[in-house]
């Protein structure tokens, strides 16, 4: 079997993901981008190979998308990862119209065609208010792992109003309602309500239509996901692959490289 | 005639010698300790000025090409030092700067502010002539050009509204030419005015006929790049007899171009329509963002705008210079106005008329006045045509709110939903 990859090589973490002629997900592997993203790249798509007990000659096409795209340097091609995410959303939730993709710092919202084919998108501009990195934020001002943030929020019930526009500010403010003697799961539930109103707005600014798919590192945040729903009054489709579908899309797109190029070769089959 | 070889690039090439020379002119002025008539390119009545021997500035033009090269920056510290807030307007910083410096830029030096004419197309031009009335004593002259009561209203010769205006507008040029007789000290000449006007009717006919030709496919101009540059001369030279061979020659070259199957320098995959204001900290490179993808800006709502309505082509009356020239000033503003403050037909008409692909609108974040109406803009379009378009931000000025990376992200995103629609397209 042929296969296919996509390296997403995101402003935090790199993701690789090999799929098959099926479009199955074969392997996939997930690493902090650091500050070499070259080798960040090259390291993602290693432990993939290593996980499916592929060799590199058995993949062929890469396609390189996030910020590190064009540091995919043993990648084929490259397509940004708002196609790819609108691509990927739409091969897990065929009905998907529109994406909401929160990563480390950006968040996006796109309108995708039954095909996956991006009709419209919106991005935060300059500022990571409303990005995974205003979690992050929060989470070193509290001392709490990320991935507790979002339970601990579940269990709000009074929920600070986060005011600030500025991620590093956020920060700031939390302390202070922390000073102020609030529940952390009060603030906690005020941050995660702060980031889907931002989120909120972007999403209406392309149109929200039904199914929303909810992609990225951050749907994975079971807190993200109920107030992104209560403020948008619609249920998000959230995969367990979410925080890959960058690199899936990419490698989607990879896959229609590979069956591109064999059609001409079947096509003389044939008429040989 | 000219042949092929001299005709094509022509216009960029002389545009650019044509630019120096005036600016040589202001710094021999500026040198001389003459003052200058600041002004706007939205109602620059550069036409009138030309009388009385102005040297003219136009201090929106000085701002950018700060930016173009490379040095804004510099300029808006400075202004920031002093005091003036991030959130204002960079050309105006850029020029708090300039005069500090005492009028020294780039390209040269421009003279001191003798006198201001400010139109209320932009209500910051109001604000930055109060800057210099109060900082260098200059005579200020508030130019109130009223702007169209709806979208698409285009009232005929004889509406009651429409005479009250031209009115009105006729009235403060006859309150303005005393004032720039007393500053100059030069006489108001009548024929001197009929003999700018009669320069500025062939650079408005020849500046719609340039703008009418990039219809053609290829394009034979970049509306983004090239069309900066034509412009800049369509300002700076507006009534003169060099201005106007300039563009009688721009003509002969679009022509040229067109009849020959030219283009711009890169293959046109895409036609595009860009709406707002450049990105001057990067100008080049956003660009080549573009033309990368094979993306040719085939018009631009900025060549309406700031060119003051010059697309307008408005035909002054030789017989009646005085009244003819209030309303071609009313007929121009109101046009440069209505190009940012009712688009949305303007924009389907371009779409059609030069079979546009997709809408570029680049909202910025030093100036509201072209900016706040986009996002609405969009959407209208969005819902009467089905035609891609692309939503970005940055600036003109600041190179602080211009991340290349977000850019390039936004812009090859656009590319890859405009190769899939062509995709698409062909397969069905």
């Amino acid at each position: 079997m042929a296969y296919a990859a996509g390296v997403d090589v995101g402003s935090t973490q790199t993701k690789a993901v090999i799929i098959g002629e099926d479009r199955r997900i074969a392997a996939r592997s997930l690493m902090e981008t650091g500050s070499n993203v070259v080798r960040a790249a090259e390291q993602a798509f290693a432990a993939a190979l290593r996980a499916g007990d592929l060799r590199e000659e058995e993949v062929e096409f890469v396609v390189g998308t996030g910020y590190g795209r064009y540091k995919v340097t043993f990648g084929n091609t490259q397509v940004t990862e708002i196609s790819c995410h609108g691509r990927g959303a739409v091969h897990m939730f065929p009905r998907t119209r529109t994406v909401v993709d929160m990563g480390g710092q950006d968040t996006k919202a796109i309108r995708v065609a039954p095909g996956g084919e991006i009709v419209d998108f919106c991005m935060n501009d300059k500022c990571a208010a409303g990005t995974g990195r205003f979690l992050g934020a929060a989470s070193a001002a509290l001392d709490i792992p990320l991935s507790e943030l979002g339970p601990t929020a579940l269990r709000g019930e009074r929920p600070v109003k986060i005011t600030t526009t500025c991620t590093v500010f956020a920060e700031s403010e939390v302390l202070s309602w922390l000073g102020k003697g609030k529940k952390i799961e009060d603030i906690l539930l005020g941050v995660h309500q702060s980031i889907a109103m931002r989120s909120a707005g972007l999403l209406r600014r392309v149109g929200v239509e039904e199914e929303v798919t909810f992609t990225g590192g951050v749907a994975r945040n079971v807190a993200m996901i109920r107030t992104l729903e209560e403020r948008l009054g619609v249920r998000l489709n959230v995969s367990e692959e979410s925080h890959y579908m960058g690199a899936l899309g990419a490698a989607l797109f990879a896959l229609d490289h590979v069956q591109a190029s064999r059609a001409p070769a079947a096509a003389a089959r044939r008429a040989g | 005639m000219a042949n092929g070889d001299s005709i094509v690039g022509r216009g960029n090439a002389e545009g650019a010698r044509l630019f120096r020379e005036w600016f040589s002119e202001l710094t021999d002025a500026a040198e001389a300790g003459r003052g200058g008539a600041y002004v706007f390119v939205m109602g620059s009545v550069a036409e009138l000025l030309r009388c009385f021997d102005f040297p003219i500035v136009f201090p929106e033009v000085n701002s950018l090409q700060t930016a173009v090269r490379h040095v804004a920056h510099e300029y808006l510290d400075e202004a920031e030092d002093y005091g003036y807030s991030p959130d204002i307007c960079g050309y105006v910083k850029a020029d708090v700067a300039t005069q500090l410096r005492g009028g020294r830029l780039p390209m040269g030096r421009i003279p001191k502010p003798a006198l201001s004419i400010c139109t209320n197309a932009c209500n910051t031009y109001i604000k930055w002539g109060e800057i210099w009335e109060r900082t260098q004593g200059t005579r200020a002259f508030t130019l109130d050009v009223p702007g169209s009561r709806a979208a698409d209203l285009s009232p005929v010769r004889g509406d009651v509204a429409l005479e009250n205006d031209r009115r009105y507008v006729l009235a403060q040029l006859r309150e303005l030419i005393p004032v720039c007789e007393e500053v100059s000290g030069v006489r108001f000449d009548i024929d001197r005015l009929r003999e700018s006007l009669g320069y500025a009717n062939t650079m408005n006919r020849c500046w719609a006929r340039v703008l009418e030709l990039n219809r053609s496919r290829p394009a034979p101009f970049n509306a983004l790049t090239d069309g900066t540059i034509y412009l800049g001369v369509s300002n700076s030279l507006r009534g003169t007899e060099a201005g106007a061979r300039y563009f009688v020659d721009l003509v002969e070259e679009m022509e040229y171009k067109r009849d020959h199957g030219i283009g711009t320098a890169t293959d046109e995959e895409y036609r595009l329509i860009f709406v707002g204001v450049p990105c001057y900290p990067i100008f080049r490179r956003f660009g080549e963002l573009f033309t990368e993808w094979g993306g040719t800006f085939v018009n631009s709502t900025y060549l309406s705008f700031a060119s003051g309505g010059a697309n307008a082509a408005f035909e002054y009356d030789l017989e009646r210079p005085l009244e003819s020239l209030a309303d071609g000033l009313l007929h121009s503003v109101r046009n440069a106005m209505d190009s940012m403050f009712f688009q949305t037909d303007t924009l389907l008409r371009m779409v059609t008329e030069f079979a546009a692909d997709g809408v570029v609108y680049h909202p910025i974040k030093s100036c509201r006045t072209v900016s706040t109406g986009l996002a609405d803009t969009r959407r209208a379009v969005m819902e009467r045509a089905d035609v891609a378009s692309l939503y970005i931000e940055s600036d003109m000025m600041d190179r602080r709110v211009v991340s290349e990376a977000q850019l390039k992200n936004r812009i090859d995103a656009f590319f890859e939903g405009l190769a899939s629609r062509k995709h698409q397209a062909a397969a069905s």
